[in-house]
């Protein structure tokens, strides 16, 4: 099975198509980026090099089947300078699908500030210099009518002034509602002085050549488990902000720079209290028929007679996590203003948050002075916040120029490593206890989606190392064959390995669980490889001491446990690679 | 007769389930484009969304411009197309009041909706139907 790659060269504004066996590539998605990365990738030059290629890839599976419908893209980031991936979802697979690409790798640098459009026929780049430092919102609609491709068979691609600043914590916004959130790939671009892509096309895939029978078949039966069945209903129905009154109640929801777990004021932030008062709609990834995404309408008055405006912000966990509790907000639409203003700015919410949490703290402890916050932010208030959040992206002063850096950067310059809240970037929303506390430190992405842990430290009071490290290593070689595929991982109840199995032998990958969990795990190893020689040590990885100090519904951080859990997972992660 | 109808577009969430059906079970094709049914943003994603499709004009124009007749005007309204007889002219897309009919280059052939219904099983949201419309076959 072969499939296309395209390889722009940004300096030279010329592209090449390479053919390549998918097989050999490793499937698609994760697979693939690693072995592109191999390939384009300098390993000993920065981040900021303008050869680095940063990468998109689909897989063998993407739009063929529902919820297959996320891209990974690779680069090594301006956060850590290691190699990583970023996912997401919108409409960005179906495009890169129907341009006929199975991945697009951009290297060089452009000259001026530009657009670039990919389609299946055509690649043209705009200089853009008037959409410098525009946030992003006001250049969607600008992009909506530079662009020739048609209006529902595209993808937009984006990136805000953050992105343009090359914070290691700007995203990358995709089609308004998703992102390429965490380490900094809106640097990546910015690097690249390109502002935005969009990527769309007609390239069709004719179905004669496979079994359509069978096809049909497997479809008919995924949609129907999908759609039916209730594997994935958590994520439609309230969506992942289900999550935090349970959370709450167990004592793992970070508030106030994770110094407590719990507050009485969650309801007041809660996924009931979001979708009772503010849930307007909800829409979907293309391809995908679950709808999760979540988006609320904030109306705001502007003017004494009954002026008012309105905007549609998409909500989560996570960002209710990162922009509400860690900050001590316990209103609703408080958070949806401060969601609304990391996503005008173009920086990864969770990483916002929780930083802001950082310096709130740093303020309250005499760290910082508001000589250099220039706002004077405490928990609970939150419009100050709006206005930190603009500084992160447009630095005024030299303290906001080292805290859009990242917290990992701020804490070795200005100290504060004890409560800052840093699993190697800034930490997602799971005070769980010591398994998620150190796979999120050492994983892969330094995400909280690379092993799930914090549903082992939920349902396994058990202080097992050797447990634990076969969870992260089951979940590590599962996840990564289905971003390799490449699926969300909300889809994780639908695609066991005999279904994922089933699904590829429809497209002519003829391999059984056994041989994908063989795939899998070469893969995981190929992407180890690249994190650690870009410089990743797992052994000198640190947990702050704010974690020592978490007590759960489970007690006390055992700290003798976390530290052996660290230290065997450290030692695995290196013996994977020799 | 049955027609296909968009019945509650505000429920849309766009999936594209409907866009691929059509494609793989009419078209046997993976594709957003070579399907009868379509899904636009109006103006970006934060506007909603709406289905492009075959209204079933009766008569429907597009049959009237067709000159080898392989678009044949349906009782009830829309049409029937005949592949073997289109030449390929596109004169249906530039007569087609809505945007309904598109042009597939490779195939040289428009892609129309007959209103077969096979997209519908696949809305999660029950945003398209199939309705019945008052002319039976034979009452011409």
């Amino acid at each position: 099975m072969k499939s296309k790659i395209l390889i722009v060269d940004l300096d030279r504004q010329k592209s090449k198509i390479e053919q390549i066996d998918v097989l050999e590539h490793y499937l698609g998605g994760s697979g693939l980026a690693a072995c592109l990365f191999e390939k384009y990738g300098l390993i000993d030059e920065p981040a900021s090099h303008p050869r680095q290629p940063v990468i998109w890839a689909i897989g063998p599976l993407s739009a063929m089947f529902p919820m297959m419908s996320k891209v990974v893209m690779a680069f090594k980031s301006p956060y850590n300078e290691q190699y990583t991936e970023s996912h997401a979802g919108g409409r960005l697979a179906m495009a890169m699908r129907f341009s006929g690409y199975q991945a697009i790798v951009l290297i060089g640098k452009c000259a001026r500030l530009s657009v670039l459009e990919i389609s299946d026929h055509s690649i043209n780049f705009f200089p853009v210099p008037f959409l410098e430092k525009a946030d992003v919102f006001s250049i969607g609609k600008i992009l909506r009518r530079i662009t020739k491709l048609p209006s529902g068979q595209r993808s937009i691609l984006r990136i805000g002034p953050a992105g343009e600043n090359k914070s290691p914590i700007a995203c990358v916004n995709v089609d308004t509602y998703r992102h390429f959130g965490r380490l900094g790939g809106g640097a990546a671009l910015g690097y690249k002085n390109i502002k935005a892509l969009v990527i769309g096309g007609r390239a069709n895939t004719s179905l004669q050549e496979i079994d359509l029978k069978a096809y049909q078949k497997r479809y008919q039966e995924l949609y129907q488990l999908i759609t039916t069945s209730g594997v994935v209903k958590k994520y439609h129905d309230l969506g992942t902000a289900q999550n935090l009154i349970p959370l709450n109640e167990l004592k793992c929801l970070p508030w106030n720079n994770l110094q407590k777990t719990s507050d009485p004021g969650i309801e007041g932030i809660s996924g009931e209290a979001f979708a009772q008062k503010l849930l307007l709609r909800k829409t979907a990834c293309a391809g995908c028929p679950v709808g999760c995404i979540h988006i609320a309408l904030l109306r705001e008055q502007f003017g004494q007679e009954h002026e008012f405006l309105f905007r549609q912000v998409a909500y989560d966990y996570e960002l209710i996590f990162a922009l509400g509790s860690m900050l001590g907000l316990k209103d609703a639409e408080d958070v949806l203003r401060l969601i609304e203003q990391v996503e005008r700015e173009g920086l990864d919410a969770i990483s916002a948050g929780v930083l802001l949490a950082y310096v709130t703290e740093g303020l309250e402890k005499g760290l910082f002075s508001i000589e250099q916050t220039l706002v004077d932010l405490a928990f609970e208030k939150a419009r100050e916040y709006v206005q930190a959040i603009h500084f992160i992206a447009n630095p005024p002063n030299e303290f906001w120029q080292i805290m859009a850096q990242g917290l990992a950067q701020a804490v070795q310059k200005l100290g504060g490593e004890d409560f800052a809240c840093v699993l190697g970037q800034e930490m997602a929303g799971y005070a769980t206890g010591e398994n998620y506390f150190v796979s999120q430190a050492l994983g892969f992405r330094h995400s909280h989606l690379d092993l799930g842990a914090y549903s082992l430290d939920q349902s396994s009071k058990e202080k097992d190392v050797h447990q634990a490290l076969e969870f992260f290593q089951k979940e590590e070689k599962y996840r990564v064959m289905l971003t390799s595929c490449v699926g969300c991982l909300f889809a994780r109840k639908a695609y066991s390995w005999e279904q994922m199995a089933s699904a590829l032998s429809c497209v002519g990958l003829n391999l059984g669980p056994e041989e994908l969990q063989k795939i899998a795990q070469e893969i995981a190893v190929r992407r180890w490889r690249l994190k650690i020689k870009t410089g990743f040590d797992p052994e000198t990885v640190k947990i702050p001491k704010r974690y020592l100090e978490v007590e759960t519904f489970k007690g006390k951080i055992d700290t003798n446990y976390l530290e052996m859990l660290r230290q065997t997972y450290a030692r695995y992660i290196k013996e994977l690679v020799k | 007769m049955q027609h296909l109808k968009a019945i509650d577009m505000a429920k849309c969430i766009g999936c594209y389930s409907c866009v691929l059906a059509c494609a793989r079970l009419v078209h046997k094709t993976l594709s957003w484009e070579r399907s009868g049914i379509h899904i636009r943003s109006a103006g970006g994603l934060s506007t909603g969304f709406e289905a492009i499709y075959c209204l079933a004009c009766d008569p429907p124009p597009c049959a009237a411009v067709c000159p080898t007749e392989a678009l044949k005007p349906k009782p009830g309204g829309g049409v029937i197309f005949r592949s073997n007889l289109c030449m390929g002219c596109g004169k249906c897309v530039q007569a087609c009041t809505v945007g309904a009919i598109h042009f597939d280059g490779e195939l040289n052939k428009p892609i129309v909706c007959v209103h077969c219904g096979r997209c519908v099983s696949f809305c999660p949201h029950g945003c398209i139907t199939l309705v019945k419309t008052g002319k039976k076959q034979d009452e011409k």
